[in-house]
């Protein structure tokens, strides 16, 4: 019926749509284990469960709240309206500093304590990472 | 003052030349005659001449302080020592946007000496698409961000330049990198001029595989110095963190790759046509995207100077337009020409060459979708995620294995059909590989299989590759070279990701801290000023595991204008590892946060991607070898 150069074709064909649909899964399956979703205190605070997922807090560290010991820094995050501790063992960037702006990144404990692995650095000490601005309305 | 003013008009002038340059060759295109018109080369340096001239008087702007430039205001500082006012000058978006209308203008210049040989109306129409992407930036920059307007009344100080930016590394990272990405307009340019005089050949592969080689280069390189930078001024102590802006980077640079592999097909057998010719347009439209996504806003980092939507909108507008030319272009005159389409058999170089395209597209991809979807997903849910660096590991690390396999075998076949030779000796070196990960590898790490598959691939390509460069002496260095550089990065990679250790804690003057293998001891802190910044420098004195003291100084400096606190990591580098020590000062707070790594083979990772781009250079120096 078809020759034997049509049936190579369409073997090869049938090869590559099926690598591509693979592909596609591969990536969509592993996009959704590994985004990291962004949340404000508030938005915390009012999720009904916890998820064990990791992911990034932002908003302001409150004045007065950074307390460093020998293994942990210590503070808390705000967005005006609820706030979280955070618990970091690690190197801050160097913009950290009360009142500014912060994106931490890590699991939650309970809606009232997070575990930080990560601070996000920012490189400008008046930019505000547009979640953060979000996060704290227009404050 | 006067320098503002000759910028700007000289500017206006340099458009001018556009408008005129592409009557002249409309017009010169229509002509019998077989050279080209001597007025169209002469139009050409005198658009050159004016864009450097614009250039110049900003660079001189920038030197004097002239702070009745807004853009000098913004981004300078009278403390500022010379070479970081003259670095200045494109460290901020406007600046940074007239060189890349300067490499644009240079390399059109270039492109029409160094084709002379080449068909009249080709050249012609190269200069036309050309000059069409050089009125785009024109009008972008005189239009949403000219770098001289004016300041009344002229301040007496400036607002000083970022401090990450005040750094020799990233003083030239942004030249060498868009010597790269412009170097893609001329690619683009000339391969939709050769679509229309359906001269995608043989000719045409060999002259324009220069143009990739010299944009892969610089690209490389540029990103090499970006990374180099952010590893040692950015503190986190790595090379690479799948921040979105790195990877919009990483895109042009996996299609050019994937480029310069298939116009070797294309110069050596006349086919994968129409593929070269849709890879040249992406890499161009990548390139693009690159600037638009980094200099509107939509991803944020160091790179973003300003959230300006009319900017953002106008790239968009421009990018938008340049697809459809070309994609309409493309559809219209490209003809595959059915000679010799298809000619070659599975096992053969052209096969191989296909195979590393694939798995470019693949790295592509990944790339790609990582670094799109959280701003797709945020246009329509208004959701905000990030993709982390396991999604592209997990997602491209696999695959390195089969990846690093054909490129060990691949460069052996022959065009056409081929079999492998050497079998025995090849088996050999895969088992000495593998026997060889197994020893090295077997205590470091619980994933051993993984590993061992992984590591023994890179090994066989090192040692593949290393033969052939010692055996047959300088027969295709250039290649050999590459590959063998690509053994390298990997292995460093690795190995760097499996050795490396860090400490990180809190610790007071005078405090000693234990660790596992040793003790940090910080002696004492000096302060020091200098013009333009102050500096806390911290005295460490390090015993590792076998007793040996090492001596590290971080600094913290606090920079005067703008007031902005960095951390000046301390690095110890030897060939086998680097010790990296940065320190920081939370305000009102006794502690010092730390952070002690010890990185291995960190060096090999420059010096592999060095011995890449000098595969590259060789080639370019010498086609000679390229059978």
């Amino acid at each position: 019926m078809y020759g034997r150069k049509v049936k190579l074709r369409f073997v090869l064909l049938a090869l590559i749509l099926a690598s591509v649909v693979l592909t596609v899964l591969l990536v969509l399956q592993s996009l959704k284990e590994n985004v990291v979703y962004f949340q404000s205190p508030s938005a915390i605070k009012s999720l009904i469960e916890l998820n064990k997922k990791k992911i990034r807090v932002g908003g302001m560290v409150k004045e007065q709240s950074v307390f460093i010991t020998s293994d942990e820094v210590n503070f808390i995050i705000t967005d005006f309206k609820n706030e979280i501790n955070v618990v970091y063992s690690g190197v801050v960037p160097n913009l950290f500093a009360e009142g500014k702006g912060v994106v931490a990144e890590g699991f939650l404990k309970d809606k009232n304590y997070f575990t930080a692995t990560k601070i996000l650095a920012k490189h400008d000490e008046n930019y505000m990472p547009p979640e953060v601005k979000e996060a704290i309305g227009d404050k | 003052m006067l320098a503002n003013q000759i910028g700007y008009y000289s500017l206006i002038l340099g458009l001018l030349f556009s408008v005129l340059l592409c009557g002249v060759s409309i017009k010169d295109f229509g002509e019998s005659n077989k050279k080209i018109n001597q007025n169209i080369l002469s139009l050409t340096f005198l658009q050159l001449v004016f864009v450097i001239v614009s250039f110049l008087s900003l660079i001189i702007s920038f030197i004097n302080s002239d702070f009745s430039n807004e853009i000098v205001f913004n981004n300078s500082h009278t403390t500022k020592p010379l070479f970081y006012k003259i670095s200045g000058t494109w460290g901020n978006h406007e600046g940074s946007l007239l060189l890349w209308l300067l490499v644009l203008t240079l390399f059109i210049f270039l492109f029409l000496i160094k084709s002379k040989e080449q068909p009249k109306k080709y050249r012609i129409l190269t200069l036309l698409f050309q000059q069409i992407i050089i009125i785009g930036f024109f009008l972008f920059v005189l239009m949403t961000s000219s770098p001289f307007n004016y300041l009344f009344p002229i301040p007496n100080e400036g607002l000083g330049l970022n401090p990450v930016l005040q750094d020799p590394a990233l003083a030239i990272h942004p030249p060498i990198l868009y010597l790269g990405y412009v170097g893609t307009s001329i690619i683009f340019s000339s391969s939709l001029a050769a679509v229309m005089q359906n001269y995608v050949s043989k000719q045409w592969g060999q002259h324009i595989k220069k143009w990739v080689l010299v944009s892969w280069i610089f690209l490389t390189i540029g990103i090499m110095l970006g990374s180099i930078w952010a590893y040692y001024e950015l503190g986190w102590g790595g090379f690479w963190f799948w921040d979105p802006v790195e990877n919009v980077s990483l895109m042009p640079w996996l299609t050019l790759t994937a480029l310069l592999h298939c116009i070797v097909v294309l110069e050596s057998r006349a086919e994968l046509t129409s593929w070269v010719v849709i890879l040249s347009i992406t890499t161009f439209t990548l390139s693009m995207c690159g600037t638009f996504l980094v200099r509107s806003g939509i991803l944020n980092s160091v790179h973003t100077f300003a959230n300006d939507p009319a900017r953002g909108i106008f790239i968009l507008i421009f990018l938008f337009v340049l697809i459809v030319l070309s994609l309409v272009i493309f559809f219209i005159f490209h003809r595959e020409n059915n000679k010799s389409s298809n000619n070659f058999f599975w096992l053969s170089k052209e096969t191989s060459i296909l195979i590393n395209n694939w798995f470019m597209m693949y790295f592509l991809s990944v790339v790609l979708i990582g670094t799109v979807y959280p701003i797709f997903l945020d246009v329509i849910s208004s959701e905000k995620i990030s993709v982390g660096p396991p999604f592209y590991q997990k997602l491209i690390v696999p695959f390195l294995i089969p990846f690093l396999l054909f490129m060990s075998l691949g460069p052996r076949l022959k065009w056409i059909k081929s079999k492998i030779e050497n079998k025995s000796s090849l088996i050999i070196t895969f088992a000495i590989s593998a026997i060889l990960t197994f020893f090295i590898i077997k205590n470091l790490t619980t994933d051993l299989l993984f590993y061992i598959l992984l590591i023994s691939a890179a090994f066989f390509l090192f040692f593949t590759t290393l033969k052939e460069l010692l055996l047959k002496k300088f027969k295709n260095i250039s290649q050999t070279s590459a590959h063998f550089g690509f053994s390298l990065l990997i292995l460093s990679i690795l190995f760097n990701s499996i050795l490396s250790s860090e400490i990180t804690t809190n610790i007071k003057v005078g405090e000693k801290y234990n660790y596992k293998k040793g003790e940090i001891f910080f002696k004492k802190i000096e302060e020091k000023q200098e013009s333009n910044f102050n500096s806390i420098i911290g005295y460490f004195e390090i015993k590792n595991e076998n007793g040996k003291i090492i001596e590290l100084k971080p600094e913290i400096r606090v920079y005067n204008q703008p007031i902005v606190i960095t951390s000046e990591a301390d690095i110890k580098t030897t060939l086998i590892e680097d010790n990296f020590l940065v320190m920081n000062l939370v305000k009102g707070n006794e502690y010092f946060n730390i952070r002690y790594q010890v990185k291995s083979f960190m060096i090999w990772i420059w010096i592999s991607v060095l011995l890449i781009s000098f595969g590259g250079l060789i080639s370019l120096v010498n086609t000679k070898y390229e059978k």
